[in-house]
């Protein structure tokens, strides 16, 4: 899986090294290769929406559109995308939350819509945006009470949050009401109450949104502890790049529902690189531009065609010999969809 | 507690499914019960706004009653009751009320936690959502209005002059718990309800707080539809009036069949089986749609 | 004439602000109108026991309980309004923010509840008022003064309600925790405004009493108006209803410049 994959291939969703025997539930989808693993899931919402007076009109969005991947057991992956990209509908149909439209889902082994209370037994949530813990509860009543919804040995339990506390540096924190903690402060809260059940697979929905740099660091350097000792498969969707750089290897980027990159980070700035698109508008419908040298059309509809080019080479000549060639109204250029996805997550 | 994380239709043949939803439903109020002790060991930290909140939720059930005492200075009777008779009835809603919103009252919040997101930390974790969701903030000062019924039921039974036999001990007995059953039924449609409509709160007010006010006074006082609806409709006719009917000994204005006064027990049955499938369909819809 | 300008705009924000929970508008008036049914059942058995009761025949008596419908939202008899926000500040100490505003703390809340109490009157309000008058025989004047009268003693009842709200969330100041003071408020609130019964029913002294306190201003005053049975006539009413909202306002000042000292003091 470390090889950059273009966007859409799909026949290749199950990993380049082939992951047999995906489709044959239990044991085997509980394989390493397939820990999680999520085949063509779309959800679809009906959005109703005032239209008139009293009238109303349902149109339905896809907010994810198709979407393929697998983790193996162990690994840490960034979840990249844009405002509405689908990140959080994806997580919660991984988490149970959300029951899919259509495709197949596995989490460890397990089906998330299915067996929602089995499935969350394996599973720490730490959404970064709202705590999980019992706002006006010490710390301590909070752990007290995921110990008791879990039944965590009550020795295992010790163990787990002897050492959150420690790595984490909560000691003194946990007889503070959660109201009364920092941000960064409620965030290592918040991810202590995620594995004190010690689970198999850590989501982390934006885990250092509004953190100061000290925080940041402290929360980056225990995810990387606890991937490597624990051996914790870790999603994580982030705005912040850096996160990815200190903790993933991989990333997948999506967009409008749909999968656009599955690779190594290294790989995500050369797709980035890869191919811009020509719009163009001509006076009125013809048959696909053919003919030009380093340009093929990719999609015609109507009179506008749009037309694919290296990168790297300058779209000035081409941009010559289509106006000279032909009946040209209206020309637009078009950023690779990767670095457009990036700008977008930035310039909101 | 294994079979509690199953469901029931996969439980083994050995265990069976009623097994199953016996484990579950046991699973779901000892975690009910922890939670909600949390909440009052953490309501006792503060144990002088506890006593106040506790004082003012007393106070303002009284008031409620003085305004009836009030009416009693001007007039003998109320539709045909008297004061003690208007006591009991005002008793027997005040607890039955006090007990399920003491009970399932936190169950009114399902609107706003859709809103705020927080509903989707619930669904991830392994309790039942109805058990974390009824058990926050578990509200002690809601004893207020508990003891504050007990008490004018207490005055009402000592005014009554009637004899105790021990049927209508039993049938007093079997009024406060099936009508706190009733009402918690329709606080849990109520939150279901609130899946679909997340604004739409107050609505269930209408028939809680609504519904505790009308069973104050005897059903004499209000419309024959009126009463026709609180019995076949919403069955809050159940919770006191067609009991305290008999127990009072006095002829039901609908003229229903003998022995629809006994059927309370039946009633709350049947009102759990509809709360419980409005519920799952509540839950259901939100996760399908996320909102 | 810039001063005015500004409390229109915050006015007209507090009315937007509740004018956008479409659903839960609906949910109120659904629930004030059920409300409004149980007690005019109640008013009537009571009226047919004891016709012209506290002055009012059974008519009268009906209109009272749709009034109190129509203004319970609006005058936050029951609670709501501004303070709930308000306390939060105080609490969280954001207060402190606001006093550096070049604006007067008092006007400032006062125009907002004042933007939402409109709006609570015509969405919460109107509509069980009307749903009454349509099943029971209710005494709504004719004549259009009564009713100009009547807008007068609401405007001035919902001033009185600010008033007394806004002096016990200034309590907030020197008590941590003032959720049990905002319980007191409501049920004083409920029990002396008329909400459930009407003053002129409550005995003797005690009933003297009640009317001659602030909470009548909000429920009593207003329906008196309105049926024609306040004592010495309307102007009399308002006059009431006047006082009260000057002396109110003016003694909410007097604390607010006592708590402003305190957190400039104390530093919040």
């Amino acid at each position: 899986m470390s090889d950059a994959r273009a966007v859409g291939d799909e026949e290749d969703a199950s990993g380049p090294d082939g992951a047999c025997g995906v489709d044959t539930a239990g044991a085997a989808a509980d394989a390493d290769a397939g820990f999680i693993d999520v085949r063509e899931l779309t959800k679809t919402f009906t959005v109703r929406r005032r239209s008139g007076l009293l009238r109303r009109t349902a149109t339905s969005v896809r907010a994810v559109d198709g979407i393929s991947f697998a983790l193996r057991r162990g690994e840490m992956v960034g979840f990249i995308g844009p405002n509405g990209a689908g990140k959080s509908t994806t997580i919660k149909m991984l988490t149970g939350i959300l029951t899919p439209s259509t495709g197949r889902l596995r989490v460890a082994g397990v089906d998330p819509w299915q067996e929602r209370t089995r499935l969350v037994r394996r599973i720490g949530v730490v959404f970064g945006q709202r705590t999980t813990l019992w706002w006006d509860l010490p710390l301590r009543d909070s752990y007290a009470l995921v110990r008791r919804m879990y039944r965590i040995p009550r020795a295992r339990f010790e163990e787990n949050l002897a050492r959150c506390v420690e790595l984490l540096e909560l000691g003194d924190l946990l007889d503070v009401p959660v109201r009364q903690l920092s941000l960064g402060q409620r965030m290592r809260g918040d991810i202590t109450a995620a594995l004190l059940h010690d689970p198999d697979v850590l989501y982390l929905d934006e885990p250092t949104i509004g953190l100061d740099v000290v925080s940041k660091a402290r929360v980056r350097r225990f995810l990387t502890t606890l991937n490597a000792e624990l051996g914790t498969t870790v999603l994580l969707t982030t705005h912040d790049l850096s996160d990815i750089e200190h903790l993933c290897e991989r990333v997948v980027v999506i967009d409008q529902g749909r999968l656009l990159y599955d690779g190594s980070l290294g790989g995500l700035q050369e797709a980035g690189r890869g191919e811009r698109t020509l719009v163009v508008d001509l006076e009125y419908e013809m048959p696909p531009i053919a003919g030009l040298e380093g340009a093929r059309t990719v999609r015609t509809e109507g009179p506008r065609q749009w037309l694919a080019f290296p990168a790297a080479a300058s779209a000035a000549p081409l941009v010559s010999r289509l106006a000279a060639e032909y009946p040209l109204v209206d020309l637009s250029l078009r950023e690779p969809a990767i670095e457009d996805v990036i700008a977008r997550m930035y310039g909101g | 507690m294994a079979e509690a994380d199953r469901r029931p239709l996969v439980a083994g043949p050995d265990g069976g499914a009623f097994g199953a939803v016996l484990g579950r439903a046991i699973w779901a109020v000892r975690a009910y019960c922890f939670i909600a002790a949390m909440w009052v060991r953490s309501t006792m930290a503060y144990r002088t706004s506890f006593a106040i909140m506790l004082a003012a939720n007393f106070a303002t059930t009284a008031l409620d009653f003085a305004a009836i005492m009030i009416m009693f200075g001007q007039v003998d009777a109320l539709g045909g009751f008297t004061l003690p008779e208007v006591a009991f009835l005002y008793g027997t809603s005040a607890v039955a009320f006090g007990l399920s919103d003491l009970l399932l009252g936190s169950a009114e919040r399902v609107g706003r936690r859709v809103r705020d997101g927080t509903m989707d930390v619930l669904l991830t974790r392994p309790v039942p959502v109805l058990s974390q969701l009824a058990a926050d903030r578990f509200a002690l000062r809601r004893l207020g209005r508990i003891v504050q019924g007990s008490l004018v039921l207490g005055w009402a039974v000592s005014r009554l002059e009637l004899e105790w036999t021990a049927g209508r001990v039993a049938l007093l007995a079997s009024m406060v718990l099936c009508g706190t059953v009733i009402f918690g039924c329709v606080f849990v449609v109520g939150g279901a309800f609130q899946f679909w409509a997340q604004d739409a709160s107050e609505v269930q007010n209408a028939f809680t707080y609504g519904g505790t006010t009308l069973l104050q006074y005897p059903p004499t006082v209000f419309g024959r539809e009126l009463v026709r609806g609180v019995t076949f409709v919403v069955p809050l006719a159940f919770v006191n009036w067609l009991p305290a009917l008999r127990v009072l000994g006095r002829d039901d204005p609908l003229g229903l069949p003998d022995g629809l006064d006994l059927a309370a027990p039946a009633v709350a049955l049947l009102c759990c089986a509809v709360a419980g499938a409005a519920w799952r369909a509540g839950l259901r819809s939100y996760r399908s749609t996320g909102s | 004439m810039h001063l005015l300008r500004l409390h229109f705009a915050v006015a007209l924000s507090g009315f937007r602000r509740y004018a956008t929970y479409r659903v839960a508008t609906a949910a109120g008036v659904f629930t004030n109108t059920v409300f409004g049914f149980i007690l005019a059942y109640t008013f009537l058995a009571l009226w047919h026991e004891r016709p012209h009761l506290g002055g009012y025949d059974q008519s009268q008596a009906l209109t009272f309980v749709w009034t109190g419908q129509a203004l319970l939202a609006a005058a936050a008899l029951m609670g709501g309004g501004f303070q709930d926000e308000f306390q939060e500040r105080i609490r969280n100490g954001d207060v402190a923010i606001d006093l550096y505003r070049p604006v007067d703390l008092q006007t400032w809340w006062l125009a907002a509840d004042l933007g939402r109490a409109l709006f609570q009157l015509l969405g919460r309000g109107v509509l069980p008022l009307a749903l009454g008058s349509l099943v029971f025989d209710l005494a709504l004047p004719a004549s259009p003064g009564t009713w100009l009268c009547f807008l007068a003693a609401v405007l001035l009842a919902i001033v009185v309600s600010f008033a007394v709200r806004y002096l016990f969330a200034l309590c907030g100041f020197w008590l941590l925790d003032a959720t049990g003071l905002g319980a007191l408020s409501g049920l004083l609130s409920v029990f002396f405004s008329g909400m459930l019964l009407p003053l002129s029913v409550f005995p003797g002294g005690f009933g003297d009493t009640a009317r001659l306190l602030p909470w009548s201003a909000m429920l009593q005053v207003p329906a008196d108006v309105l049926l024609g049975t306040h004592p010495g006539g309307a102007a009399a009413g308002l006059a009431f209803q006047a006082g009260w909202a000057v002396v109110l306002l003016a003694a909410g000042r007097l604390l607010q410049a006592v708590a402003t000292r305190k957190v400039v003091v104390q530093g919040g």
